[in-house]
């Protein structure tokens, strides 16, 4: 046996296991992650910071100690050579043992002794009990899983690359971890009886509640149920944004239009701006003291009212917010359907309004369903309008939030709720997979697609154009609103200008002790930077990972991996944030109240548009240069490295700025995680809201915004001078891939 | 043949047409051109030469910047493409991908305004006479590329244009289909007396299936005629190098004498109808074939030496240095080759010179 090879790999990874029994603090400390106080606290002896040995060598913890025995058993494997397909099963084998171990010990013994009810039972209460994972489990975790993938890649799966196996096992432990084990425990925790037994009753009475499903305002005056609110919302805002981007698309695109790069960046503005401060905006202008219904209220002399709250006010919000998203879907469709279809129609005989009908509208199809159901998941997920606008008008985002937030504190109702949400959009998601999965028209024409779009006609073009000219007012009018709301004193009332909103958040002063952060928003301001600028590489990182997995490797389970990274995309930030209280607020995993927890969350939100541009990037990119690469001797990492980051430069950048802009304006998720030490911008803005201070929620949203234009643009001025040396590469690329 | 002024094949006739995009780029400039009815006429050229532009005016997908046009008997010059009665073959076919052979054959019919019966009765008779009858219910995506380019054809033709255009109707097929599908196009256009304007860049293309090749270049008209006369006869070096491979050689006018010129070529003297052009230092044109190698020492050649001989099965070629530069000849004697280094004799017969106006 011993003439094969070390196996350097395993020998290190099971000594690294061991190494983080023997030394890393087991346990979650109070302190924070990236603190390392522990190491001046009593370090190795204290009771908070001691590693699994020295907790043993005390006698306590002594449940862990297979940890350890499976460690051993790895190093001892290893060592005795064995042959690469032997040791391959066997290292397998031992990883996956060490992670189900530790993962099962984590849930057996809580905070409270032991976690199931049963074994309390069986064996009696345990005086046994455990805080949180930290370092040393991390540490051990992480051994054990590259060690499963290290044996899966000695016997020979996706060509038998540890690189690749590796970053694989990576993708998939934390999708299961961070999106599908906390979705899991919310799935389960209505099916939970106060007393802790298992059954359907609890959930049965919960789903079936009458504020979720009653049809009464169709029939009295009374509002309807939850569930039945969200679905109209979503479908009126579906419809209705996809109509309103069809015209912005068509008028850009077929219209001798100017201002294209106006309408364009007019497009942008939504996605830098927080989500619900458009509602505020609307509040401002339609509200009880708002600027129109004061003025109309005069003008008719009635008393001005609240008309605006509810489902009009949602859905006007809505419509700003989400219509930019329809307009750059479909822009992309109508520009890509071949110019030489609609020429081919008219020479055939079909004049502008025929050839519209029944080869430009068709071949839109697909385009429009996509819209709609981007239009409604976005709708469904929005959480920020409906809390600042909805007045009685309630639908399944806010309900939740209340339910978990309010004086209810009933998280299996939160749970249920989100359920009901959850199939709704996951619905949606499966009939757009479903349905349009195959009959994309938009590249279907290879070479030789010279020509022009032909002009609209008339019967299209007159009420596209008035109606566009109109909502572009009104969204130039809507952010003007929120700019001139944070510099007058009280809306509606005194409307003298001042600069106290800002003042009163943003405030510094130079004193005693160098500059003092005097403004009430700059703490919540900080955070956000911080969180955002961590979470953003990380997000760019694991998405490009994965969309490289994607698209360049074969394994079996890639399409359910696909469709499960594709799925995250369905699940509305409030599922997200109610399954993360649910899953990490008592131990194995304790994250909730941390930093690292609203890192988390964004990372795993905004991944899937990592994903998603990286695959559109890599697309581009002949395989060929890899396959030249790994034939030229270089190993996968090396590739991916050396030929494969250089080219989808444009796509990290993307991928990050994305990520930063989302998670400095993101709400749905994150006001369920914040906590007092790390509070978020958006969720202090809401705040402010909730305290009828709009002022100071409209200054801070500027703020915010215009923070956020300067980072786009410096990472837009990155973008574009990498483009210029892009450009060269392509041009070695295309070569290359000519002369293959 | 129909009579009427909307029926039938009809001429093209562009009279002083320009097409200008803003102030800088002129695509065609100030041309005057007939494609005579039930003919085929090529447009060929480099890319960017204009004959795109001038087959897109003629379906009236651009309007013309100057100039007019007419079709028959009729200016067409601002008619919009659905009212010219013109189909087109798009070099990308074009074909509908949201619907299914038959559908896109019959949508011209529909459009034109025929009852039910009548364009399921054409669009039959068509997909059959072209072959397509077993594919009628298949969408585009589940043809083959030579299927997709005949079924492009079938939807031209079933409406009975007066004027039928192929733009670059082959580049998407590969060499051998090539050679296939421009005969059945020529086939076509004879057993139907279309008028069809055909674009090109492919000369070999051009010369099997035209009646008239007009070869275009910077805009303009270089030359147009049979393919016999641009390939025999080429007017300016452009068309020489363009129609097949040519020696062009330095050669000097000594006299003109009813349309025949004398021209001193190195040592020798040759007869060639003459060609206008001002100055007595002029190019003549070779093409390889005709030019004949002999042993040293025979009487009126030009000496040189073979400096290359490849032999490429059906022909020899050789690089034979001279006075004059270095000349391109093919010989199909592959029996008896000149090896390479050997002295030869050079000799020019006298029809196959060409003298060009440039």
């Amino acid at each position: 046996m011993s003439q094969h090879r070390l196996d350097n790999q395993a020998v290190g990874l099971a000594l690294c296991a061991l190494v983080s029994l023997a030394l890393l603090p087991w346990y979650a400390l109070e302190d924070g992650f990236w603190s390392l106080k522990w190491l001046l606290a009593g370090y190795p002896l204290a009771q908070e910071s001691a590693p699994a040995l020295f907790l043993w060598l005390k006698g306590e913890k002594l449940w862990l100690l297979p940890v350890a025995i499976i460690a051993l058993a790895t190093l001892l494997t290893a060592l005795r050579r064995p042959s690469a397909a032997v040791l391959g099963r066997l290292l397998s084998a031992l990883g996956v043992l060490g992670m189900a171990y530790l993962l099962g010990q984590g849930f057996l013994f809580g905070l409270k002794g032991w976690n199931v009810a049963w074994l309390n039972e069986w064996l009696g209460e345990s005086e046994q009990r455990q805080f949180g994972m930290g370092y040393g489990a991390l540490v051990a975790g992480l051994c054990f899983l590259f060690l499963l993938t290290r044996g899966l890649a000695l016997r020979g799966l996706v060509g038998g690359d540890a690189f690749i196996t590796g970053s694989l096992g990576l993708v998939i432990a934390l999708t299961l971890l961070f999106i599908g084990l906390p979705v899991l425990q919310m799935l389960v925790l209505p099916f939970k009886a106060e007393d802790g037994a298992w059954s359907l009753a609890p959930f049965i009475s919960r789903l079936t509640d009458p504020k979720i499903w009653r049809l009464s305002c169709l029939t009295t005056g009374s509002s309807c149920g939850v569930a039945w609110n969200t679905l109209a919302l979503g479908i009126t805002v579906g419809l209705l944004s996809t109509l309103l981007g069809l015209a912005f698309a068509l008028v850009l695109t077929r219209t001798g239009v100017r201002f294209r790069g106006l309408f364009k960046s007019l497009s942008l503005l939504p996605i830098i701006t927080p989500p619900f401060v458009i509602g505020l905006s609307i509040i401002l202008l339609f509200g009880l003291s708002g600027n129109v219904t004061q003025f109309v209220a005069a003008q008719l002399g009635v008393e001005p009212t609240r008309w605006v709250y509810g489902f009009t006010g949602v859905l006007i919000a809505q419509l700003l917010s989400f219509t930019p998203i329809a307009f750059l879907v479909l822009i992309g469709v109508v520009e890509a359907i071949s110019p030489s279809l609609e020429e081919a129609a008219q020479t055939l005989n079909a004049n502008a309004w025929n050839t519209f009908r029944t080869v430009t509208w068709p071949l839109m199809r697909p385009g429009l369903a996509n819209a709609f159901l981007l239009g409604f998941i976005e709708s469904m997920a929005d959480f920020g309008n409906p809390l600042v606008l909805g007045g009685n008008f309630n639908v399944l985002s806010t309900e939740i939030f209340f339910s978990v937030v309010g004086s209810q504190n009933d998280q299996s109702l939160a749970a249920v709720l989100a359920i009901v949400l959850l199939a709704f959009t996951i619905g949606a998601f499966y009939l757009q997979q479903r349905w349009l999965g195959r009959r994309s028209y938009t590249s279907v024409s290879g070479k030789g697609d010279g020509g022009m779009h032909p002009p609209l006609p008339r019967r299209i073009a007159i009420p596209a154009l008035t109606i566009t000219t109109l909502w572009a007012l009104f969204t130039v009018v809507v952010y003007l609103m929120i700019v001139y709301g944070s510099f007058v004193q009280l809306w509606g009332r005194d409307n003298t200008l001042t600069l106290r909103h800002y003042v009163g958040a943003f405030a510094v002063r130079y004193g005693e002790f160098g500059l003092q952060w005097q403004g009430s928003a700059w703490n919540s301001f900080w955070t956000t930077l911080q969180i955002a600028t961590l979470s953003a590489p990380l997000t760019a990182a694991i998405g490009l990972i994965t969309a490289w997995l994607l698209s360049r490797q074969n394994f079996r389970g890639k399409q359910l991996f696909e469709f499960g990274t594709m799925l995250s995309f369905a699940i509305p930030g409030t599922v997200i944030g109610v399954s993360y209280i649910i899953a990490f607020n008592v131990p194995p995993i304790e994250l909730t109240g941390t930093a690292a927890i609203l890192v988390i969350c964004f990372v795993f939100r905004n991944m899937p548009v990592g994903v998603r541009s990286g695959i559109a990037s890599l697309s581009q990119i002949d395989k060929s240069l890899d396959e030249a690469s790994l034939t030229l001797g270089a190993g996968s990492w090396t590739t991916f490295r050396r030929i494969t980051l250089p080219l989808i430069r444009p796509a990290i950048l993307s991928a990050l700025v994305y990520s930063f802009v989302r998670s400095m304006t993101a709400i749905s998720a994150v006001i369920f995680l914040v906590s007092a030490k790390h509070d978020l911008a958006t969720s202090y803005i809401i705040g402010r809201v909730e305290n009828n201070e709009y002022g100071v929620a409209v200054a801070y949203a500027t703020v915010l915004i215009a923070v956020m234009l300067t980072a786009i643009g410096v990472f837009q001025w990155l973008v574009g001078s990498r483009r210029l040396g892009r450009r060269g590469m392509q041009q070695d690329s295309t070569m290359l891939a000519g002369s293959a | 043949m129909n009579t009427s002024s909307r029926k039938g094949p009809a001429r093209v006739w562009f009279d002083q047409v320009s097409k200008r995009y803003g102030n800088k780029v002129t695509a065609v400039d100030n041309i005057s051109l007939e494609f005579p009815a039930g003919s085929l006429v090529t447009l060929l050229g480099p890319s960017g030469c204009g004959k795109t532009t001038i087959l897109r005016m003629i379906a009236g997908l651009e309007m013309a910047s100057s100039g007019r046009i007419f079709i028959g008997e009729d200016d067409v010059t601002r008619l919009p493409a659905t009212a010219r009665d013109v189909s087109m073959v798009f070099q990308s076919y074009a074909l509908f991908p949201h619907m299914t052979v038959l559908q896109n054959v019959s949508y011209g019919l529909q459009m034109s305004g025929f009852a039910k019966d009548v364009v399921a009765a054409k669009a039959h008779d068509v997909l059959k006479q072209l072959g397509l009858g077993v594919l009628s219910a298949r969408f585009p995506n589940e043809l083959s590329g030579g299927q997709q380019q005949r079924v492009a054809v079938a939807r031209a033709i079933v409406l009975e244009p007066r004027v039928l255009l192929f733009d670059e109707p082959l580049s998407n097929l590969d060499a051998k289909l090539r050679r296939y599908v421009r005969q059945e196009i020529r086939d076509l256009q004879q057993s139907l007396g279309l008028t069809v304007v055909y674009v090109t860049h492919d000369q070999e293309e051009a010369l099997a299936v035209s009646d008239i090749v007009v070869v275009m270049n910077n805009a303009t008209i270089a030359q147009q005629g049979s393919p016999r006369e641009l390939h025999d006869r080429p007017r300016t070096r452009f068309v020489a190098d363009f129609i097949g491979e040519a020696n062009v050689l330095p050669c000097e006018v000594a006299s003109v004498r009813d349309a025949q010129a004398t021209v001193q070529l190195g040592g020798l003297t040759l007869s060639t109808p003459h060609c206008e052009g001002m100055s007595a230092q002029r190019h003549l044109a070779v093409r390889p074939n005709t030019v004949r190698l002999l042993p040293p020492g025979s009487p009126n050649t030009l000496e040189g030496v073979v400096a290359k001989a490849i032999y490429v099965g059906e022909q020899m070629e050789y690089l034979v240095r001279t006075p004059l530069g270095e000349l391109f000849v093919t010989s199909s004697d592959t029996e008896h080759p000149f090896a390479a280094d050997t002295a030869v004799a050079v000799a020019l017969r006298e029809g196959d010179v060409v003298l060009l106006s440039d």
